[in-house]
Formats: C-alpha cells, structure tokens, sequence
C-alpha cells in the first residue's frame, strides 16, 4: 500500500548547517509514527517542509500519492496535513472557540455556521469547554498546548503531525495527553509525532524514527530502537566500542 | 452657541474623516502594509462617480451602487495583482510601490480629466437644513455623511468580530504563517482587505466630492488627514478611527473659526500633540 504521507530524497541546509541530508520517510494509512533525535537534528524542519512552510532545497513531498512539493501550506491544510507547534501559536487577541472555528471553518472548508457545534464537542474532548470564550493569549502552557491539538484537529486532517506536545507537562497532564493521541489515532487519523517524552510516546506509536545530523540512524520497532545502540550513543554520549 | 455650532459642524466632517482613516487603519491592521495611494484613490472614486453621474443621469449618492463595487474590484486586482507581491518581512517595498501607484494614478487623472477642479452635483439635498436651535442649523448632507460613517465604522466593528471574514482578518493579522496552516489563503484574505478598504474609500471620495472642489491633486492632503485621524483614535480601533476623525474635525473647525488660515494647522498640531503626549493613540486596541 501507498503511503498516505512520504518525504522523498529531502535535503535542506541552512547556511552551513545540514538540518535535512536526502531524507525519506514514508507514513502508511493509519499508522502512528515516533521520531525522537536531539536538538538541531532538524526534527521540526521536516515538519516544516511537510506542511509547506520550509521549502526543501531537494526531493519530493508526497501526499496520498500527489506530488505537493509545490503547494501552498493552506492547500495542504485543506488536503487533511495539519501540524501542532511545540510552542503553542494561538491567535491570541481572539478567543478560544474563535480560534478553532477559524481553524474548522478554512481548514475543512466549511461554512462557519455548520462547525460550531463540532468546534464545542473538539473543546469539549481537549479539556477547554470551560475556556471557550477565554482570549486564548492568557491561556496557561497546558491549555495552550490542548489549543493548539483542538485547533489542528478542527481542520479535520488525514496525518496529524505533533511538535512536542507533552513537555513541560506534569505526570497527571500528559497521561491524559496521551489518552487523547490515542483516541485521535483510533478514529483513523495517521501521526507523525516528535517527542522527547520517550514514554508518552511509547504508549501510542507503531514505529520509531532516530534522526541525528540530519539523517535517520536507526528506525524500526519502538521497544527495541530505544535500546539500541545508536540511541545510546546519541544521548547517553556512550562510544559504540565501550 | 456659536462654538456649539463650530463644534458640531468640526463632528459631522469628523465623520468624514473617519471613512478616510477606516480604510487605512483596516489595511495596516490585517497586513501591515501603508497605503501611500489612499487618498489618490479617494480621489479616484471621486472621477469614477463624475463619469456616473454624467453617463447615467443619477445623482451622486445613487452612483454609489455602482462606486462602490468597482472600488472593491479595482482594491481586489490591486491586491492580488501587485501589492500582494511586495509584502515581506521588509515594510519598505509595499510603501515605495504605493508611493510610485500614487504618482501614476494623480497623473492619470490629469491626463483623462485636467487639472480642472470638479464638483459633484447632489441637487436639493445640498441644501437642505434643519434648525437644531434658534442660531444652530444642521444641513442634511453632513448628517448623512456622519451617520454613513459611523454605520460603516459600526459594520467593519460587527464584520471582524462576527463573521468568518473577520475572524480570518484578524487571524491573519494575527499570524499569517499560522493562518496559513489552519487554511486560510492569505493571499485572498489580503485582497479581500484591501476590497473592503477601497469600497469605504468610494463612499468617502463621493462625500468629499459632493461637500468641497476637487482636482487630481487633492489626494495627499486626504491621506494626511486619515492618518492623523488613525493615531489620534490608536492603531487598530475602529470605533477609536472615529473619534480620531472627530477629535480632527473639532480641531479644524475650531482653528477656522480663530481664523481661517489656521483651519490645518490646528487639526496638525493637535495631531501632534497627542503624538508627543500618547503616541499609541487615544483609544489603542488591547495588544494580544
């Protein structure tokens, strides 16, 4: 089978720094995709190059069998690619609800008026019914990072891509945080999810991903890719012969 | 009661200058982008309604209905066909193109129509007036005028925040690369602005047109006045836009009344001196 999203041969460099180094990575239908590295391995960039933001120097974006390496990000929002940032960018002179309803409005391409009571079950399942009508810029880190899933889930995507969503979350926040992605991921949304919080990802992937400098290092089974040798490597600084 | 005259007559042309600084303060808001042509194409709307007029026998006001939709084509093309390029991290470029459009659009004028001052003829409503009290008489254009403005600074007030348009206005003006991922074209929403932005400018070019003389080269003064308007009320305020005109309007009219020549200078220097005391304006909107 095809799959629904695949980043061809992608290069990117910014000045001298290699951030993307003739990158592939394939998501099937369905499937829920880890990527862990450490910082600067140029994690966030594919996203950006996902979803249009960051052109890539070289190589292809593919999404459910389309070339859309030159589509405008708001084509791709529209085509079901959405993103959530690692720091929440709500739009933060307007309010919660507003904020998703713009978000379920232009990103599933639909009437305003036929969202709202989809945007009031999306807040609903996020935990922010109490705080729809809060000005989204005095939300607090936990909310604002709920926002920004809400917001992302309004445009009704086909691959939900996560930036970091469970730092700087307490224990009690993030299990909950998790049980979320999963609900999400069980009603048929695909995943690419970027997390330093090896456990929370755990719990709901299929497949880890280690970029380092740019490539991938190591991919396969989450369990036995965070024992492996390259992981240790990179964050334990443990040399391959010792 | 002669200054309660002249501060009534200085709110209803305030009114006036609230629908030159509306337009403006909508663009810079939604796109950050300063509109050097503004008042050329006050003046614009202005010739646009004089061939109307003249083509289809109907009044000035009646000629709206058509002034204000080509106004809001001509700002869409103008978006989406040129302005919309120059916008960038960079505030420079979209200032010198609109600079060089307004050159090119005074000198258009001037080529179609001379230098020859015009006058839009309205017919009896010109001068019509009502007695407020014995020494206060109210003409009926003004009243239309200010209350045309405060609807129009009334609607864009519901249309930013009660309608999709406005909420991807402002989430565009909020984000633009964000707003992008969540689907809005920005490209669209921008001439959508800029359509908007010129249709309120057609309804004040049509007033400023019935009320004094105009010749291709009043623009600039016009772009002055919505300027000083804008930052009087505070950037980003609608109902601030008005009472900047207002407050400008009251000034003028109180300089006039001094003495004639210092009709301008008094509208500039309490421009000035509200910059000097409250550079963010009288009524900024609450920064997110």
């Amino acid at each position: 089978m095809a799959p629904i999203l695949a980043l061809e041969n992608i290069s990117k460099r910014f000045g001298a720094v290699i951030v993307a180094d003739s990158v592939d990575l394939a998501l099937n239908d369905g499937e829920a995709l880890g990527i862990i590295g450490p910082n600067g391995a140029g994690k966030t960039t594919l996203f950006g190059i996902a979803t249009g933001t960051v052109a890539p120097d070289a190589g292809r974006v593919v999404f459910s069998g389309e070339d859309i390496t030159r589509l405008q990000p708001e084509r791709r929002c529209r085509r079901g690619l959405a993103r959530s940032f690692q720091i929440p960018q709500p739009f933060s002179g307007m309010t919660v609800f507003e904020n998703v309803v713009v978000a379920a409005a232009f990103g599933a391409n639909e009437r305003e008026n036929a969202v709202y009571h989809r945007c009031a079950e999306l807040l609903e399942r996020c935990g922010l019914a109490d705080k729809a009508n809060t000005r989204a810029g005095g939300l607090t880190l936990l909310d604002r990072k709920r926002l920004e899933l809400a917001r992302a889930l309004a445009t009704k995507p086909r691959v939900l891509l996560l930036d970091e969503v469970a730092g700087g979350l307490t224990e009690h926040e993030c299990s909950a945080l998790v049980a979320l992605i999963k609900d999400v991921r069980a009603s048929g949304i695909s995943i690419i999810w970027i997390e330093h919080v090896v456990h929370a990802l755990l719990a709901v992937i299929d497949r880890l991903l280690v970029l380092h400098g740019g490539k991938f290092i190591a991919a396969g089974d989450p369990h036995t890719v965070i024992r492996s040798q390259e992981v240790a490597e990179i964050y334990m600084g443990i040399d391959a012969d010792a | 009661m002669q200054w309660f005259n002249v501060v009534l007559q200085g709110v209803l042309i305030g009114g006036l200058y609230a629908m030159f600084a509306a337009g403006l303060s909508l663009i810079f808001g939604v796109m950050r982008l300063v509109n050097i042509a503004h008042g050329d194409l006050i003046v614009l709307a202005a010739y646009i309604s004089l061939i109307v007029t003249q083509a289809m026998g109907v009044d000035p006001l009646t000629s709206l209905l058509l002034v204000v939709p080509v106004m809001a084509l001509i700002g869409y093309a103008l978006q989406r066909g040129l302005l919309n390029r120059t916008l960038g991290e960079d505030l420079l470029p979209p200032l010198l193109v609109t600079f060089g459009l307004s050159i090119i659009i005074q000198n258009g004028l001037l080529e179609l129509f001379t230098a020859d001052s015009r006058r839009l003829q309205a017919g009896t409503i010109e001068i019509l007036t009502f007695q407020v009290t014995q020494s206060v008489w109210v003409g009926a254009l003004p009243l239309i005028q200010f209350g045309v403005a405060v609807a129009a600074v009334a609607g864009l007030q519901a249309l930013f925040y009660k309608t999709a348009l406005g909420r991807a206005f402002r989430a565009t003006s909020d984000d633009q690369s964000v707003a992008q991922l969540m689907g809005l074209d920005t490209r669209h929403v921008f001439a959508m602005a800029m359509a908007l932005s010129l249709a309120i400018v057609a309804i004040a070019g049509v007033f400023l047109a019935i009320r004094t003389n105009f010749d291709p080269a009043i623009g600039s003064a016009r772009l002055i006045f919505g300027f000083e308007a804008v930052i009087i009320g505070g950037l980003g305020s609608m109902w601030g836009t008005l009472a900047g005109g207002i407050i400008l309007g009251i000034s003028q009219a109180i300089g006039a009344q001094i003495d004639p020549g210092w009709q301008l200078l008094a509208g500039h220097i309490v421009f000035l001196a509200i910059l000097a005391v409250r550079p963010q304006g009288l009524f900024p909107k609450v920064s997110g």
